[in-house]
């Protein structure tokens, strides 16, 4: 195997990120990125889920057998996102009130199971954990900077209620940029969703020509 | 790679069942962890939208606790969350609701023994963000405006929104929003005088 880690953080993070060239993932990024607070607490769930679901998958992935496959997988993730959900309600109770309703949805999420198809069913642990764990950050990535540019269009601020999230220190990244009733509502409802993912896709790929790389369609089933 | 790995049915099934047991397992002792603390998170969450509807300093007891259940016209039992002081009934809060834009609008309401309102609050609507969601205190005072009003204060002709040719504001682009909570505090006054001496009953 020649799994080097580099290649893996790229292509979690940029060259194969997850919503961004994928395009997996679509419902929690369009209904989770209504602000940027919002986008990375859904994003850093799902990295959570993506890292330990890849950790089981790689380590079992030899007593697995082909026509089983799918049922252990979605059996995985699914028991991965219920942890999650149970830890986020006991003991990261207001975080969980925002993304209570989200964290489910992990489960019906196309990333984490294609990347256990493509990659952990594969490959040895520690190198699916890393997968698992950079796809999520690429995720998270994606999901806050969607999240930012919908937020600042709609509704004029940045990391609003970032210190219910994180914790009072982060009080400092909540930021009012312009007035409330300046800001284009369409941009936090759900066609905003649309409209800021599809520009920055458009933006990355914008990017990718400028620094001479090639365009790839690329899909799930393409491997970094 | 084949999608086929020649084995016999019944190890596949053994496959499934043992993931699914170890995982299964994984998850009893995860829920036998956190049981606890979450039954505690959502009674700290009920007394934190109960404050908000029944002041602290009308009762000596803890109403998220002292509940009875009474059944609505609806047929329907409600809970009722009692305030007391040396035994007399100072205030109950239930839920109510409202037919929203975007699904029902759960609100909680506080009432003194005489129906005056002590308190509203909508704790649960999928209202439209920044047209509808001003009926949160966070976002406007509109909600504060029902403190201390009763069935017969306004009128019952008059609890409704001012385009329906009650006394209550709506928002600018948002009717629907208003008209449904100004609703569902009616009816939450209706099932005051309808149960008072139920809801009133000492211990």
């Amino acid at each position: 195997m020649s799994t080097k880690y580099s290649t893996i953080i790229k292509d979690g993070l940029w060259e194969n990120n997850g919503v961004l060239c994928q395009l997996l993932g679509m419902c929690p990024t369009m209904a989770m990125t209504t602000s940027a607070t919002n986008g990375f607490g859904m994003g850093v769930a799902t990295m959570l889920v993506m890292a330990a679901s890849n950790f089981f998958v790689a380590l079992f992935r030899n007593y697995i057998t082909q026509e089983v496959r799918i049922p252990v997988y979605i059996l995985i993730v699914a028991a991965m996102v219920t942890l999650v959900d149970l830890t986020c309600n006991a003991w990261m109770h207001e975080l969980y009130k925002v993304l209570g309703l989200f964290i489910p949805l992990i489960v019906s999420n196309c990333l984490p199971l294609g990347r256990l198809e493509v990659f952990a069913s594969r490959e040895p642990v520690i190198p699916s954990f890393m997968d698992g764990l950079f796809m999520g950050a690429g995720f998270t990535l994606a999901l806050t900077v969607i999240g930012a540019m919908r937020e600042i269009s709609g509704a004029g601020t940045l990391f609003a209620d970032a210190s219910l999230l994180l914790g009072p220190a982060f009080k400092v990244l909540e930021t009012r940029i312009f007035r409330e009733d300046a800001a284009v509502l369409m941009m936090i409802l759900p066609p905003g969703g649309f409209l800021a993912t599809g520009l920055l896709i458009a933006a990355k790929r914008k990017l990718d020509l400028a620094m001479g790389k090639q365009i790839q369609m690329a899909g799930a089933h393409s491997v970094g | 790679m084949s999608y086929n790995s020649g084995k016999p049915t019944y190890v596949h099934a053994l496959i499934l069942a043992a993931f699914s047991t170890g995982f299964g397992a994984l998850l009893a002792f995860t829920d036998l962890f956190t049981d606890e603390p979450i039954k505690q998170r959502r009674i700290e969450d009920l007394q934190n939208s109960l404050v908000q509807v029944l002041p602290p300093a009308i009762y000596d007891n803890n109403p998220a606790l002292d509940t009875i259940m009474i059944a609505g016209e609806d047929g329907k039992e409600r809970k009722i969350f009692r305030a007391t002081k040396a035994g007399q009934v100072t205030g109950v809060a239930y839920e109510t609701y409202g037919q929203g834009y975007a699904g029902q609008i759960k609100i909680i309401m506080g009432v003194d023994p005489e129906g005056k309102i002590l308190g509203v609050r909508a704790v649960q609507h999928k209202e439209t963000p920044g047209l509808g969601d001003k009926i949160d205190p966070k976002k406007g005072p509109w909600i504060l405006q029902f403190n201390g009003l009763s069935i017969d204060n306004p009128p019952p002709a008059m609890w409704k929104v001012k385009k329906d040719g009650g006394q209550f504001d709506q928002f600018s682009g948002a009717t629907i929003t208003p008209r449904a909570v100004v609703t569902g505090i009616r009816k939450g006054l209706e099932f005051f005088s309808a149960n008072k001496p139920k809801l009133l009953e000492a211990h």
